[in-house]
């Protein structure tokens, strides 16, 4: 009797074991990522859609004053404001990246050679990545600046005169674009190094023997094998570059920061879209110009990534 | 291949002085007095005013730059903290575990990860809103806390560096998922969780948009009062540039202490992208 009762309560207690750690066994992989999507899910993901919403109301401040369907969106393509965003916004990204990635493909091939303190190579091209936009925009302010800063010094050395950088399209444009190019060439070029380490040493060899040069080499071997590396840059530029805010906001300074310029030469479409939320709080066409963002990114995305493709 | 010659040393040389001239150049204006900023030639080597000029930057009214440190330092360690956990522990349920609807939740990630967080912002501001946050350090904290990328980075490092036997091996010794995780998983998934944590916190560190739409001036993060120095002192340089190097000193501390992980990182991800 007593035998049995211990040899039941050993049987229960296994069972019980067994429930516990089939339970475990089922409901560990939801626990674990519970605590992701609930605060991704609040956060994150519920924003994104509901921008969409927001979007087609008349909402401000005061709240939701009613769906308006497309109206956001007919106003928005009919307000030369957003379409000179858009310029600024593809001006910039054109005059920053192009420069940009090709620096960075000269970096890599450079940083892809047998050298010593390679290791001080690579932190010294990635260190401006250390530093925040907010940083950037402030020194570069400095140097950009019309009657003290460096770039104006250097020009009066080449016997140019002063350029007021902030005043007009192309000189803020040129200005802004050295800041993104400051900061990223070399992250690009840390990420070709990593796609040209994997290219075969003996495809170069074999090239050598056929007499090509070494910038015959670099055209025709390396650009085409690390061509997912580059699609790769291309897609992350071109997420940053329809993004563009901090810098163009620091670099405009005082009033006008948010509208890019007092004649909006360096407006971006992020800051256009934070100045309509944020400053008008118009949240139902600051959403409209979010998505109008999104739109700008996949098209270029999707645009780049054909012409990358294509290009050999 | 043979070694290369000076005149590659020679580009290479020149390429780092023009990526390390600016964060230098933010050295020296810092250790100036304002009256040299714009002379030409320009002052090229550190004076004797950093002291002076911190002593200024801290006092500067409407900057509130003391609490803007503080405050950034809170939310980068929570946020680094919290991502390099909850990312681990999802990334290894995605990685080593089977469960229904799998693979749908990863393609959730994923597709997420492809939207630029930007576009959520005013519904963020209005949870914000409803909340009672604006203002408040947890709004730039709480939305924070787990990161879609970081999911995908840790499931693609345990994918790797956990082979499935240890986890079977472990589990026949008696040990509950989250023991695996804790006692096996975790030390394993070391390498790729410090990666993890520190572009974490550089990002919380040197965010802005979102601190700059959901705080104000009275409680800001450092790139908030950064931005106020520059839009209200813009002709005094030596503060601000003061600012801007105390403000990436913790940053550049990180960098040469953990320089390697950080381009290894970034090579490795490059790769696998």
């Amino acid at each position: 009797m007593l035998l049995s009762n211990k040899a039941r309560s050993a049987t229960h207690a296994r069972s019980r074991a067994g429930l516990l750690s089939r339970l475990d066994l089922v409901g560990s992989p939801y626990l674990f990522v519970a605590p992701f999507f609930v605060i991704f899910g609040v956060f994150g993901l519920f924003p994104l859609l509901y921008t969409a919403w927001v979007s087609l109301h008349d909402w401000d401040l005061a709240g939701d004053a009613g769906f308006v369907g497309l109206a956001n969106y007919a106003d928005l393509f009919a307000d030369p404001d957003f379409w000179n965003a858009v310029v600024n916004t593809l001006g910039m990204f054109v005059l920053a990246t192009v420069p940009q990635l090709l620096l960075a493909l000269v970096v890599a091939s450079l940083l892809n050679q047998r050298l010593r303190a390679l290791t001080f190579f690579r932190m010294g091209v990635l260190a401006p990545i250390v530093t925040s936009v907010a940083a950037v925009g402030i020194v570069f302010s400095q140097i950009f600046d019309r009657d003290a800063g460096m770039a104006n010094g250097l020009l009066a050395l080449l016997g140019v005169d002063p350029v007021d950088w902030r005043a007009d399209k192309w000189s803020s444009w040129l200005a802004i674009s050295v800041m993104v190019d400051w900061r990223w060439t070399g992250y690009n070029a840390l990420i070709f190094l990593a796609a040209m380490q994997s290219v075969p040493r003996d495809v170069y060899e074999a090239a050598a023997i056929d007499g090509a040069s070494k910038i015959r080499q670099f055209w025709g071997i390396t650009v085409p094998l690390i061509r997912p590396a580059i699609l790769f840059t291309v897609i992350i530029s071109t997420i940053g570059g329809m993004q563009l805010f901090t810098e163009p906001l620091i670099f405009g300074q005082g009033g006008y920061a948010i509208s890019g310029g007092s004649l909006r030469q360096f407006q971006t479409v992020a800051m256009y879209m934070f100045e309509k939320a944020f400053r008008d709080f118009d949240y139902g066409y600051g959403s409209a110009v979010a998505w109008m963002i999104f739109l700008l990114i996949v098209v270029f995305a999707l645009v780049n990534f054909l012409v990358t493709r294509r290009a050999r | 291949m043979r070694n290369s010659g000076p005149l590659v040393y020679l580009t290479l040389l020149v390429a780092i002085a023009l990526s390390v001239f600016p964060l230098y150049w933010l050295f020296v204006v810092a250790t100036r007095a304002n009256d040299v900023v714009g002379d030409w030639p320009p002052p090229l080597t550190p004076g004797g005013n950093l002291g002076e000029n911190v002593t200024r930057l801290f006092a500067a009214e409407d900057a509130n730059f003391l609490l803007g440190m503080v405050n950034s330092a809170i939310a980068s360690i929570t946020v680094t903290v919290s991502v390099v956990f909850f990312c681990s522990l999802a990334g290894f349920a995605f990685a080593k575990l089977r469960f229904r609807g799998r693979n749908a939740l990863l393609l959730v990630i994923l597709a997420t990860m492809m939207i630029p967080v930007q576009m959520g912002i005013i519904p963020l501001y209005m949870i914000m809103v409803e909340l009672g946050w604006q203002n408040r350090l947890q709004a730039v904290i709480v939305p924070f806390l787990v990161s879609a990328f970081g999911v995908f980075l840790m499931r693609q490092y345990a994918e790797r560096a956990v082979p499935d036997e240890l986890v079977e091996a472990a589990r026949v010794d008696g040990c509950s998922t989250f023991g695996i995780f804790w006692k096996v998983v975790l030390p394993a998934l070391r390498p790729g969780a410090a990666v993890l944590g520190l572009f974490t916190f550089m990002g919380t560190w040197n965010e802005f948009l979102w601190p700059l739409a959901v705080l104000e001036a009275d409680n800001p993060t450092v790139q908030f009062s950064l931005s106020q120095l520059s839009s209200t002192y813009y002709t005094d340089y030596t503060l601000m540039f003061s600012g801007t190097l105390i403000a990436t000193l913790p940053l550049l501390v990180v960098f040469i202490a953990f320089g390697r992980q950080i381009i290894g990182g970034i090579m490795e991800g490059a790769v696998k992208a």
